[in-house]
Parts: C-alpha cells; structure tokens; sequence
C-alpha cells in the first residue's frame, strides 16, 4: 500500500513535468521559426559565395566580411588597408540613433509625465490620443514628414510668415531631418515605458522631498528620475535600437549623403544589385554591435543600481 | 500695549490658522477654522477619516492651498511659500522613504537641500540616527528595514534639519499595537527632547489623549472641541466628542430646572440626576448626557441623595476592569466600569441584584447637540 502511495505521488510529479514540457513547446516552436532560425540562416548565408543578381552558391567564403572591413583595390589584388566606407555608414547609424533616441527622451518623459498624472479615467484616453498617428503605415507618415519639412513646406511656410525665418529652412536631406523621421517613428516606445513606469511611481516621494526643501528640478533628478530609470532604460532601448537599422527615415528624409546600415543592407538584398552574403554579414555586424551596446549598457545599470545601493 | 501683545504672540504661536477654508470644487472639506497652535506644543488633530484633519496639515505644509483664510508660521504670513520654502517638515503617513537612497542619505537629504556640506550632512545624520537608536542601520536601503525601523527613520528625516514645527500624519498607523504604544512613548519624549512644536494628525483617541498637550477634535470638517486631554474626555462639549473619545454612556434627558449653575435632570422612569449646568442648554431643552462608566459606582444603599435604583444584568470581565451592565427601573441602561484595583472599595453585584448607581456631582455632563 505505502509503495502504491508512493508511486502514485511520483506519478503526479511526473505528469506535472511532461505537461510543463508539452505546454511550452509552442513557445519553443515559434521562438526557433521566428528567432533562431532566421538568424542562423543569416549567419551561414554571410559566410557564402555570392551569386551575381542575388542568392548565394554554396561555397564557403569569408569574401563578404573581407569586403565590409578591408579595402584591397579596385581588382583585389593590393595589400589590405581598413575600408572606411561601410564603418562609417555604421558609425553614422549609431550616432543617427543615438541623437534620434535623445529627442524621442527630450519630448517622452515629458510626454509620459503629463499622462500619468492626469485623473485616472483620462490617462487611457491620452495613451490611445498617443497611439493614433501610428495606425497610418510608416512608409505614408514618412512620406507626410518628407512633404512637411521640405523647403516650399507647410513648415517653412508657416515659420516664414510669423516672420521668424527670410529664407526656407533646408531640413529635408540632412542629418537632422533623419534624426526627426526616427524620433516621429519610434516616440510611442519611449512614451508607453516611461508612462508605466511614472504611473507606479509613489508621487509621496515627491512630497517628501519637496518636504525636505528640494527644488522642483532635484526632486526630478535626485527622486524621481531614479525610480523611474527602468521605464526610461528600456524606451531608450526601444528606441535605438530599431533607430539603428531603419531605412525607411534615411532613404526619405536623409538622401544619399546619410545612408544608415539599414539601407545598405536593404541595396543587397533588393533589386538587382544585390550581394546577399555581404547583406547578411553587414546585418550580423549590426546585430553584434546592438548585443554589445546592450550588454553594455545592461551593465552598466546594474552597477549604478549596485552603487546606489 | 497691542504692539507688545502681538510681538508675544508672533513668538508664542507657533501654527496660526485664521478663518481658513478649503473647497475642491463643490466640496467643501474644511469649513472656516481657526486655531493656534503654541510654540513647544504637542497638538494633535484628531477626528474620523474624511473630518479634513489631514487637508489641514497638508496645507500646513503647503501641498494644498487655502481656499480662504490664512495660515501664519511665527506670524508670517505663508501662503505664497511653496513646501520646500516652509521651514516645516512632515512625517508621511507611509514613511515616503526615498527607496534608493540609504538610511544615512535619506536623514541627510534635508540637511544637504539646505546648503549644508554632505560631511557636514552626514555627520548630524548619524546624530539624528543615534537619537532614534538606528545607527548601525544607517548604510541600509529602507527596504531591509522593519516597519518600525521606518517610521523611525523617517522620524530622523524630519527632524534632521530642524524645523519650526514637525507635522506627523497618522505616523503610527501602519504599526502592530505594541511597537504603536512604545513609539507612542518616544515621540513625546522627542517632542520634550527637542523642543520643537509637534502637529499630530490621528484617529486613535486614546492616541490622542496620551500624547497631546492640547488636541482639536474634528468631525465633517468642522472643528468639535479643542482642549487639553482632560478637558475633551471629562467635560465633551457635544455628542459627537463624548462618543467618540472613550467610552461613555449616552442618555436622552430633559432638563426640568436650573438653580445656582445646577441642573435637575429627567432621565424617563422617574429617575432624576443633578448636574452642573452648561451654557446653551436651558430649562425645558431635551439634550443629550454624557457619564463615563468609570466615574459610577454601585451600593445596596443610595449613598447621594440621587442614586439611581436598579438591577445588574451582567458582568463582564475584561482584564483590568469589570464591566457591569445595569438596567435602571424603568429606564435606559447604563455602562459601570469598576477597577480590579478598586474592588477593595467597590462592590460589584451578581447579575440579578438590586442595587444603586451612584456618581459624584462633575461626573454627568450634558452636551449642547
């Protein structure tokens, strides 16, 4: 009797487990046809020989990487010097983001402030106001920004008739006008961090330290910004990172001179010019680089978090 | 003569609130109060939640702003000051301990937000911490600490830079009863110890009634009764006061005469009481009594002219008293509480036997509403 007993508990535990197996198989499933396979693909067909008018013959090569780090002449055949062409594309893309991630920042918290601390029946009706412009494609509202910023736009006109400006701004095929396509594509990922994270702030915090004779600015700085930091890490994550390998904003707002990686990347694959191995070694360049910056910056938290306390 | 009157005043009042009151749109949750608060005073707020106790303090403070009126700090006028102007400091109801900051930084805010060296900050931070016995926790986040230990904290916090006046919202609410009773103790030795005015928002009467020097009872946003603790328990001004601090017995009577400030009372079944008389109730008036069950004592005689004939229903034993509940011929019940202590002078009567409810003259009160 006591060893059926025993048995019988043994079993349940044992169902417990295949049934836990058996439950997350979706979740495996669709993580390795999504992720994981998609990756590796990209991973084996950058280490291919290209096909001239896209696709790959299945040889192993390392000529793609060679050709997105060195520079060997116009037939190949000179000593190895760095190629600086594709870095800098690269080097533009990080900065792009990164002056694109600070604007998204510079409007969002402000933004994510306001929401939070209206009444609570009025915060979803500004969240959803939020998330209205963003049911238009992107190619369409990059397009619109493109029209807005341009010289004979509505914004020239309108900054000329107030008197503020005498001759059309040049906005559109600048740094600037990139870094104003980005921050309108991805605002709502700073927002909505942010906003969920002042919404479970403790505003007696604030009273407190307004209390203990803190200006407006410290209590922002000294309290609130602290406690609010994981909101603004991962908008600042959301941001940057699909900042980096756009290409819509470039293409649209930026012109030839401000190519980013997610163009370059996009010209291998597209069309007929297309190198597919040097598309995806340029695309596994990208991933390590946002995985470093990442980890980085990951770590770099959790040693503020350490020291703080 | 004035001047000099009012040169005393600006030092002795510590909290003046003049006619203030505050509205949040059709609301009303303070009607027209008035009340000074004395230097080196411990006053206490004290009334249900909802009676605008709070909104009082927080516009003490300065996170609300008075609708009408005004409120003066040593005579100055400070409406126009934000919180972080006002040399006031508040103990938050929930702590509002900075969570990412030590304990030590957290006492040292305050100090540092005043100009003061972060050595220097740190060094009357560890003072503070030792006052309040916390100091080997003072590298600690206020998460690792106990509730207790929090309130304590964010005692040091306020007091750190030394305000005019220490405002305390329900700071002990979150506590068990013991910890309640011991901070009770050492909040008031604090207040002797520093000097410094306390404001004290509470719910808890007996709270309120050991702490205080002087405490405003508030109900529906109107100040009942402001007095020492002796006079709010022993002489309530109305029935909301008597019933809410302690515990007493509530008699409908009618007044039938007044003679010499004594007023002869009809309590229903015959039964005449003889009471001091107060301003505002006249002969005829039906009004409301009250008698704490402490202040009566039972005989088999009537040993005052008055003693109220009765029988005892029951005896309740509750650790340092006996409760006996009596039900006068014919009339009301009534509540007698008589102290294990007291049991050598007392009698105390099985349930069923006549006897007679006595009570000196001051011990019935009658209250105005």
């Amino acid at each position: 009797m006591a060893a059926g007993a025993a048995s019988g508990g043994s079993a349940t535990t044992d169902t417990y487990k295949e049934a836990r197996t058996w439950l997350l198989l979706p979740a495996w499933v669709t993580l390795s046809i999504l992720v994981l396979a998609p990756v590796l693909m990209m991973l084996i067909y950058s280490f291919l020989t290209k096909e001239f008018r896209g696709g790959v013959i299945w040889e192993f090569s390392l000529a793609a990487y060679d050709q997105f780090f060195f520079d060997r002449g116009l037939f190949g055949d000179e000593p190895p010097k760095i190629e600086w062409t594709y870095i800098t594309i690269f080097w533009r893309s990080i900065w792009q983001a990164a002056a694109a991630t600070l604007l998204s920042l510079a409007i969002g918290f402000p933004t994510a402030y306001f929401i939070a601390t209206r009444s609570e029946n009025m915060r979803p009706v500004w969240v959803f106001l939020i998330t209205i412009p963003y049911w238009v494609n992107l190619l369409i509202r990059t397009v619109s920004m493109k029209f807005l910023l341009r010289d004979q736009g509505p914004l020239n006109d309108f900054l000329m008739n107030i008197g503020l400006i005498d001759s059309p701004l040049h906005i559109v095929n600048t740094n600037f006008a990139v870094q104003l396509g980005l921050f309108y594509s991805y605002l709502p990922f700073m927002v909505l961090p942010i906003y969920a994270a002042v919404e479970r702030y403790n505003f007696a915090l604030s009273e407190a330290a307004a209390d203990l004779y803190a200006s407006k600015w410290t209590t922002l700085r000294r309290i609130l910004l602290p406690a609010v930091k994981p909101g603004v890490f991962a908008g600042c994550i959301l941001v940057f990172v699909p900042s980096m390998g756009s290409f819509l904003a470039p293409d649209l707002l930026g012109g030839a001179k401000n190519f980013m990686i997610g163009s370059l990347i996009e010209e291998q694959f597209k069309g007929n010019a297309g190198n597919w191995p040097f598309g995806a070694a340029a695309s596994m360049v990208l991933l390590t680089m946002v995985l470093i910056i990442l980890m980085f910056s990951a770590r770099q938290q959790a040693k503020a978090d350490k020291a703080g306390g | 003569m004035l001047g000099e009157a009012q040169l005393s005043d600006k030092e002795n009042i510590a909290i003046d609130v003049r006619d203030a009151v505050k509205r949040y749109g059709d609301f009303t949750a303070l009607k027209t109060i008035s009340l000074s608060i004395m230097d080196n005073e411990f006053f206490t707020l004290l009334g249900p939640s909802g009676c605008g106790k709070t909104t009082l303090l927080r516009m003490i403070a300065g996170f609300e702003a008075v609708t009408e009126g005004a409120i003066y700090l040593y005579g100055d006028e400070i409406e126009n000051l934000p919180p972080n102007k006002r040399p006031v400091n508040t103990v938050f109801q929930n702590y509002a301990l900075f969570p990412h900051m030590t304990i030590l930084d957290n006492v040292a805010f305050g100090l540092e937000m005043r100009g003061k060296s972060k050595s220097e900050a740190r060094k009357k931070s560890g003072e503070m911490l030792e006052l309040v016995q916390l100091s080997q926790f003072s590298a600690r986040k206020p998460s690792q600490l106990s509730g207790g230990q929090q309130q304590r904290v964010a005692l040091a916090r306020a007091l750190a830079p030394q305000p005019k006046v220490l405002l305390l919202d329900e700071p002990l609410s979150a506590l068990d009863l013991k910890l309640r009773k011991a901070m009770q103790l050492e909040l008031k030795h604090l207040q002797r110890e520093t000097g410094i005015t306390f404001i004290f928002v509470t719910h808890d009467q007996e709270e309120a009634l050991t702490m205080s020097d002087r405490i405003a009872v508030m109900s529906a946003g109107e100040l009942q009764q402001l007095g020492a603790p002796t006079d709010i328990y022993e002489r309530p001004h109305n029935m909301f006061v008597a019933d809410f601090i302690g515990e007493t017995n509530l008699l409908e009577v009618s007044v039938d005469g007044i003679d010499n400030g004594r007023a002869t009372c009809h309590l229903g079944g015959g039964h005449e009481l003889t009471c001091n008389a107060v301003d505002g109730v006249g002969v005829g008036s039906k009004v409301h009594m009250s008698i704490r069950p402490e202040r009566l004592y039972m005989s088999a005689e009537p040993v005052e002219t008055e003693g109220l004939h009765g029988r005892v229903k029951d005896n309740i034993f509750v650790g340092t008293d006996i409760t006996t509940i009596v039900h006068l011929d014919e009339g009301p019940d009534f509540v007698v509480r008589t102290s294990n202590s007291d049991r050598g002078n007392k009698r105390i009567f099985e349930p069923g036997a006549e006897m007679f409810v006595n009570m000196e003259l001051g011990a019935a009160r009658l209250l105005v509403d």
